[in-house]
């Protein structure tokens, strides 16, 4: 489905359902190199349970247009501005890494807007080394490579998304060169990857937030290792806490126990 | 299995998609049941409706497939893959999921012959034509697309000349044409090239042959890089609009990637059925655990025999691109550095009955119709495939009278030699006598 936000065309995959306006709905964001498709085991689960599902890709990233969002703070303008392009008073926000910052902010700067937040595979500050991100640049096959190598934690992954079979470790470094070839104009890879370096508002954020929070950590989270949450937990101390056994790619390395943590928040 | 690299490919040989269960074992239990009990109704619907990972019956998936598919996936470097009864079931599902009656395929004429087969007969008799063209003629291939042209094919080596498929330019050409470029790796195996990394965009083996390399087992495997845009081709509604047949998905929009994947199985293999057993997926992995050991092997032996036999002066001609004289010597070189194969033909200068004679003659090669086998095999297409063709039809074939096919094994070479050796002069007395 398409909406327009910000004077541009936004794409949200709806988990193969019709919106119900009787129903509350749950805003997935992604995080860089990736888009809607990483949610969709989670998401087809809530759209056939009661909600609505709006998983989006942020704009410049696969079916959505417009620029990437240069800044976590835009980036939850963004998401903001879908809410009212979709009419909805409020929302729960599921945010993945890069994702999981924009949903954290966009649940500050409106927090009676947002019904739940899950932050997963989040970490406080989300440095990217200079190496990395030049090579995101010069070198973005390279890069991706080992982004790819720092997200994943098995080499036999019970059955994933997309069902058994799937190598994941492949599908993963498949998706990221399309999501970087989706944009000619502006270089994605980069541009997320600054918006996480740059980000300084979480600990403000996460004093505003007034939902139900739910951190997904990985035991073998490599690029937001759970040692870098601490911090926003802290500040945090009605949040819960599910640590499930995967890297960062937890959606597929754990679809199960992702969505039984989700479960515990999505009542 | 974090860590700081790639994993490189011996690793992936023994360990990708296989973890250790609950019971404990190492090697990769054989899940030899044709379903699985569902947790609750909601679980089950949830499996049906793709918003949980899981089993259902094993037709569609089951777990020791799955280790296949997935090992099969990495050692090729692609997103997944699917295990199906044969290669030739692997080729038939491949083509199916992309198109119906209406469509067009433009394939290399150097084809395995059932491929050739199902191609220009049996498709065909479904609505699906099929344009053959020489492999090595990028003009041919542009000229014989049609508006409905949804898929170039061909083989890393093509039989019987083992024609070296520049993939980069024929993908490039298919690319330009808004259709992918499915590849028969069967003779290549993921050891000697990776397709993906060259252009293609699907690939499929007989893992009959290399990758189970044992002459034990049956069975196919057709494997996604991911790459093609199926959306953005526009040719593809299978694939990127609703299909009524499984819950109205949009398959391109559940998987920015996999949307070949997902309905290859939840419609292929649902309907279709040529699934894989799963005490053939067992043997098929036990294969691929010294894929790269045998390879290496493979390869040397085959080095020996075709010096021996390039030198021999009863050899007319031997047909393997490690040789100068081969068209394919050169972009053999540049795309399979590690050989290109152990299965390749050769002459004897002499008439059919000396063909014969070699044959009967040979006791460490075994005579019959496979190849990619740990054993070195023999044909002699004069007397048994082809054996209706008078020597002008042969001609035609490309197949000469003396035309003898080999696969060499893991046999000691100095054995190998030998057995060819003494079958030479055999069929060299036998040219005598008559």
């Amino acid at each position: 489905m398409k909406y327009q936000v910000q004077g541009t065309s936004l794409y949200a995959y709806t988990g193969g359902k019709a919106f119900n306006p009787a129903q509350p709905t749950a805003v997935f964001i992604h995080g860089v190199l990736n888009d809607h498709s990483v949610w969709i085991l989670q998401t087809r689960f809530f759209a056939h349970h009661g909600w609505n599902v709006l998983a989006i890709d942020l704009p410049g990233h696969c079916k959505s247009a417009g620029a990437p969002p240069a800044s976590v703070e835009a980036a939850a303008d963004v998401v903001l501005a879908l809410l009212d392009a979709a009419g909805l008073e409020r929302a729960a926000l599921i945010g993945h890494s890069f994702g999981a910052l924009i949903a954290l902010e966009a649940a500050a700067r409106a927090p009676q807007r947002v019904s739940h937040l899950a932050l997963l595979g989040v970490a406080y500050p989300l440095r990217v080394s200079a190496a990395l991100l030049e090579a995101s640049v010069s070198a973005p096959e390279k890069a991706i490579a080992m982004v790819n190598v720092f997200s994943h934690s098995m080499l036999a992954p019970p059955p994933s998304a997309l069902g058994p079979g799937t190598w994941i470790y492949g599908a993963s470094r498949a998706l990221m060169r399309r999501v970087l070839a989706s944009n000619t104009d502006t270089n994605v890879f980069y541009t997320g990857f600054k918006a996480c370096d740059s980000y300084t508002g979480a600990e403000a954020a996460i004093a505003q937030v007034q939902c139900p929070v739910l951190f997904v950590l990985g035991n073998a989270d490599q690029m937001a290792p759970p040692k870098g949450a601490q911090g926003l937990l802290k500040l945090a101390p009605h949040a819960r806490t599910a640590m499930v056994p995967a890297g960062h790619q937890m959606m597929v390395e754990a679809p199960e126990e992702v969505l039984a943590a989700l479960k515990q928040l999505l009542r | 299995m974090a860590g700081y690299s790639d994993p490189h490919f011996d690793t992936l040989a023994l360990h990708a998609g296989a973890s250790v269960d609950a019971t404990g074992a190492r090697a990769v239990p054989i899940h030899l049941t044709t379903s699985f009990v569902f947790e609750s109704s909601d679980h089950a619907a949830s499996l049906f409706n793709l918003e949980r990972a899981g089993h259902v019956y094993s037709r569609i998936s089951n777990p020791t497939n799955a280790v296949l598919e997935q090992r099969v996936s990495a050692l090729e470097g692609g997103i997944g893959a699917i295990t199906t009864s044969s290669g030739q079931a692997a080729l038939h599902l491949a083509i199916c999921t992309l198109m119906g009656a209406g469509a067009h395929i433009v394939a290399s004429t150097a084809l395995y012959g059932g491929s050739h087969n199902l191609l220009h007969y049996t498709l065909k008799r479904f609505g699906i034509e099929t344009t053959f063209v020489n492999p090595s003629d990028m003009d041919a291939w542009r000229a014989a697309v049609r508006p409905n042209t949804k898929l170039f094919f061909g083989e890393t080596v093509g039989n019987p000349g083992l024609d070296v498929l520049d993939i980069a330019q024929v993908s490039a050409i298919a690319h330009d044409n808004g259709v992918p470029l499915l590849v028969d790796s069967t003779l290549t195996s993921p050891w000697l090239i990776k397709p993906f990394e060259h252009g293609a965009d699907l690939v499929y083996h007989s893992a009959t042959k290399f990758l189970s390399g044992h002459g034990t087992v049956v069975g196919g495997v057709v494997v996604d890089g991911g790459s093609f845009d199926w959306e953005r081709s526009g040719k593809f509604d299978e694939l990127s609009q609703v299909y009524a047949g499984f819950h109205n998905m949009v398959f391109s929009e559940e998987s920015t990637v996999g949307a070949f994947l997902l309905r290859a199985r939840r419609e292929g293999l649902r309907d279709f059925g040529a699934c894989m057993s799963p005490h053939s997926a067992w043997l098929i992995l036990q294969g691929i655990e010294t894929l790269p050991l045998r390879m290496a092997r493979h390869m040397g032996n085959t080095e020996r025999v075709v010096e021996f036999l390039a030198a021999h002066p009863m050899v007319s001609r031997v047909g393997h691109p490690m040789l100068e004289s081969h068209p394919g010597h050169a972009l053999a070189k540049k795309l399979l550095p590690r050989g290109a194969g152990s299965v390749f033909s050769f002459d004897i200068a002499g008439s059919r009955a000396q063909g014969q004679k070699f044959i009967e003659t040979l006791q460490v090669f075994s005579h019959l119709a496979n190849v990619g086998d740990c054993r070195s095999l023999v044909i002699h297409p004069a007397s048994t495939t082809h054996f209706r063709m008078d020597d002008a039809a042969l001609r035609n074939s490309g197949i000469g009278p003396g035309t003898i096919r080999l696969s060499i094994g893991l046999e000691d070479p100095d054995d190998l030699i030998e057995d060819l050796k003494r079958a030479l002069k055999a069929a060299e007395k036998a040219g005598a006598a008559t």
